[in-house]
């Protein structure tokens, strides 16, 4: 009898792909939830900070990428980075209580610990749009990933042209960020808001996002087939209207970006779950141009 | 590559030599009720055991390599504080004895969106690693169609390869441990004769096949006939049981689980392999489900499989082991579904 020799996959040398080295595959930041905001009803914004100082200066992402966030025991799900990407490991997510999750994490208090893995996916390529017009447009909890590129952008205010923000919700009850609005509009953007339900705590536009858009268009057309890009987030219904409104309008499909969402348990391109057409959202997205989103399968 | 004959009694050193690892091979587990034997792989403690001259497995080894539920790691919970503890399942080498070259080849499949893309998964890895593989030649069953995929024959990924040439073996020899178990045998090298041998074996078996697949173009097609009306016919008799996905080499798909303890200090996370033709599959957070129907969870399935796999990868995500179709209560099988959508006659 002759016993084969046993091999430790961790300390086997991979020539083949040393960025991705097997001993990181479940690999989490152990991180704190230094805050929490209750934004509605529904949704809170989490701060939270990665506890290693050197591993929070390591972790950088890129806006539109999400992050696997865990809690023992408890599960696992993406969720989108909504800060500014200066900020690091000191993330800041906008998480809507919908499952067993993210129930759990409506009740956590700060203090509590928590996993981290990412940064996953691809990004909106906010470099590539400088010197350009920027439209960026959020319905509803699409405001979570679109965030992220607009704080870049207003960091960056100088290398943009003009900038767009048109984002709208059900019920004034339902706008996330209100607090920051504001300070957005001194950054000289054109800031729309606008709900389909007011109430009495409401005095600006209503009805549906596409109303406010049908009127830039016209104010921007001269400059949408050249000079402009637009990043789009929301339910497949209202992307899908506004891209093709935009492409209408003469926005080329390329220039545009949309964010996906697909069930996910893994975000490396393992599990399938996220699978669109036989595309992996979560290794070629979430983040697609609107030209890729047309030529998969099964998109909308 | 080295070439070996030996006599066939020699065989059953080999296996005494590598008794010292844990070894899985087919066993008979019983019969049908038309008295067909049905076959399993094992983990086997004596060589008569082995039934080397098996037809098909009804599940593929799959299960220690790629196990159906698998604990990713645990935690040990302290307050608002926890550690976490990572273990790969594997403590020891596992010998695969008496693969069919489809099964071989669903491992090579495997290697390439496990091992070889972005995010290698570890827990594939240091199973893969730790396996020594002896394929053998097989006895092409009606329901198979490997040589429309290309699966037939083993180029790669295993230790050695047995060809039944009557009274002897035909070894061929890929790994240095392989090398290395040669002395536990009596071996000689093969003559123009044994040549001569292979090759007639080899081309009767070619003769056998009977079921095909024509993936001419098929990746087109795929994306041509996504609306296509057949999808529908196959999506009224498929009862979304996922038991294709179970039965198949190649299904990797999955689900995550977390659990925690009573005592609430120690938490696991758990991998369970899932199917794609599952209701839940595609379902997310609120109730929206991108595939609701069944013909969209099993088109998805072929898709994924003959063309999203193909694009990634320049080849198919099936072996044709025809396990699928077999194990189906449907009656739905990859060469008729196939050549439906091409608009062939079935
Ligand atoms: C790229 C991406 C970014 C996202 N960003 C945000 C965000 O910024 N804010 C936010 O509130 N939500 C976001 N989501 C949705 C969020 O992931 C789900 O709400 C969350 O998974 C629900 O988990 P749960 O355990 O509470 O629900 P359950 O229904 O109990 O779900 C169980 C498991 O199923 C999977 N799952 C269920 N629904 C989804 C879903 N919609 N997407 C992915 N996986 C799912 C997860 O693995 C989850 O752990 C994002 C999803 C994706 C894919
Ligand atoms: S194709 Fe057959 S085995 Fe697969 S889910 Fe449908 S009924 Fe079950
Ligand atoms: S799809 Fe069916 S025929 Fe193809 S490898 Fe899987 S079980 Fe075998
Ligand atoms: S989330 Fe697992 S493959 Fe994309």
């Amino acid at each position: 009898m002759e016993r084969l020799e046993f091999v430790d996959v961790l300390k086997e040398e991979r020539p083949e792909a040393p960025r991705h080295d097997l001993g990181s595959f479940e690999y989490t930041y152990k991180a704190e939830i230094t805050n929490v905001y209750p934004m509605t009803e529904q949704e809170k914004l989490y701060q939270i900070q990665i506890i290693d100082p050197e591993k929070r200066r390591g972790f950088t992402f890129r806006p539109g990428q999400f992050v696997m966030l865990e809690v023992p025991g408890i599960g696992e799900a993406p969720f989108s980075i909504s800060s500014s990407p200066i900020r690091r490991g000191d993330i800041e997510l906008c998480i809507r209580k919908v499952g067993n999750l993210t129930n759990f994490l409506a009740k956590v208090k700060r203090g509590t610990q928590v996993g981290i893995s990412g940064p996953f996916g691809t990004c909106f390529p906010v470099e590539k749009m400088y010197g350009q017009n920027i439209i960026l447009i959020a319905g509803g909890l699409g405001i979570a990933p679109l965030r992220s590129p607009t704080m870049t952008v207003l960091e960056n205010r100088s290398r943009f042209g003009m900038v767009e923000v048109i984002y709208g919700a059900k019920r004034p009850s339902e706008l996330l960020f209100t607090y920051l609005y504001d300070m957005w509009r001194k950054f000289d953007i054109n800031l729309n808001i606008i709900v389909e339900e007011p109430d009495h705590t409401w005095d600006g536009p209503v009805g549906l996002i596409t109303e406010i858009l049908q009127e830039r268009i016209g104010a921007l057309r001269d400059v949408l087939e050249q000079e402009t890009y637009a990043i789009v987030c929301g339910p497949p219904v209202m992307f899908t209207f506004v891209c093709n409104m935009l492409m209408a309008a003469g926005l080329p499909m390329h220039k545009m970006f949309v964010s996906l969402e697909r069930r996910m348990h893994c975000g490396r391109g393992k599990c399938c779950r996220c699978n669109v057409g036989s595309t992996y959202t979560c290794l070629k997205g979430p983040v697609f141009d609107y030209w890729s989103v047309m030529n998969l399968k099964e998109a909308i | 590559m080295i070439f070996k004959v030996i006599a066939k009694q020699e065989l059953a050193k080999l296996f005494e030599a590598l008794l010292a690892n844990r070894v899985v091979g087919p066993v008979r587990k019983g019969s049908d009720k038309n008295g067909t034997p049905i076959y399993s792989f094992e983990v086997v403690y004596d060589f008569t055991q082995l039934q080397l001259d098996y037809t098909s497995t009804q599940y593929p080894a799959k299960r220690f390599f790629l196990p159906y539920t698998e604990t990713l790691c645990t935690f040990e919970i302290a307050g608002d504080s926890w550690e976490k503890k990572v273990d790969f399942n594997i403590y020891q080498p596992q010998v695969l004895f008496g693969l069919h070259a489809c099964d071989i080849n669903a491992l090579n499949k495997l290697d390439k969106v496990l091992l070889e893309s972005a995010y290698p998964t570890p827990y594939y890895a240091s199973k893969r690693k730790n396996m020594f593989i002896v394929g053998i030649d097989c006895e092409p069953q009606p329901y198979c169609f490997c040589r429309s995929m290309g699966t037939d024959t083993a180029l790669h990924g295993f230790d050695m390869f047995l060809t039944d040439l009557g009274k002897k073996y035909f070894v061929e020899i890929q790994s240095a441990a392989a090398y290395n178990y040669l002395k536990h045998m009596q071996t000689s090298d093969p003559t123009e004769e044994d040549h001569l041998r292979y090759m007639a074996v080899e081309e009767a078996r070619h003769e056998k096949f009977m079921a095909q697949v024509d993936t001419t173009d098929l990746t087109k097609i795929l994306d041509m006939e996504f609306q296509s009306e057949v999808w529908k016919h196959w999506g009224d008799k498929c009862l979304s049981c996922g038991t294709c996905a179970s039965v198949c080499p190649t299904c990797y798909c999955y689900g995550v689980a977390e659990t925690v303890d009573l005592d609430l200090k120690h938490a696991a996370k758990m991998k369970h392999l899932h199917s794609c033709n599952l209701i839940d599959f595609a379902e997310v957070a609120g109730g929206h489900n991108f595939r609701p129907d069944s013909h969209t969870r099993l088109k998805y399935r072929y898709y994924h499989k003959h063309r999203g796999f193909v694009e990634a990868f320049e080849e198919s995500l099936c072996v044709g082991c025809g396990r699928c179709g077999e194990a189906c209560l449907a009656n739905i099988t990859v060469p008729e579904v196939i050549a439906s959508v091409r608009h062939e006659e079935i």
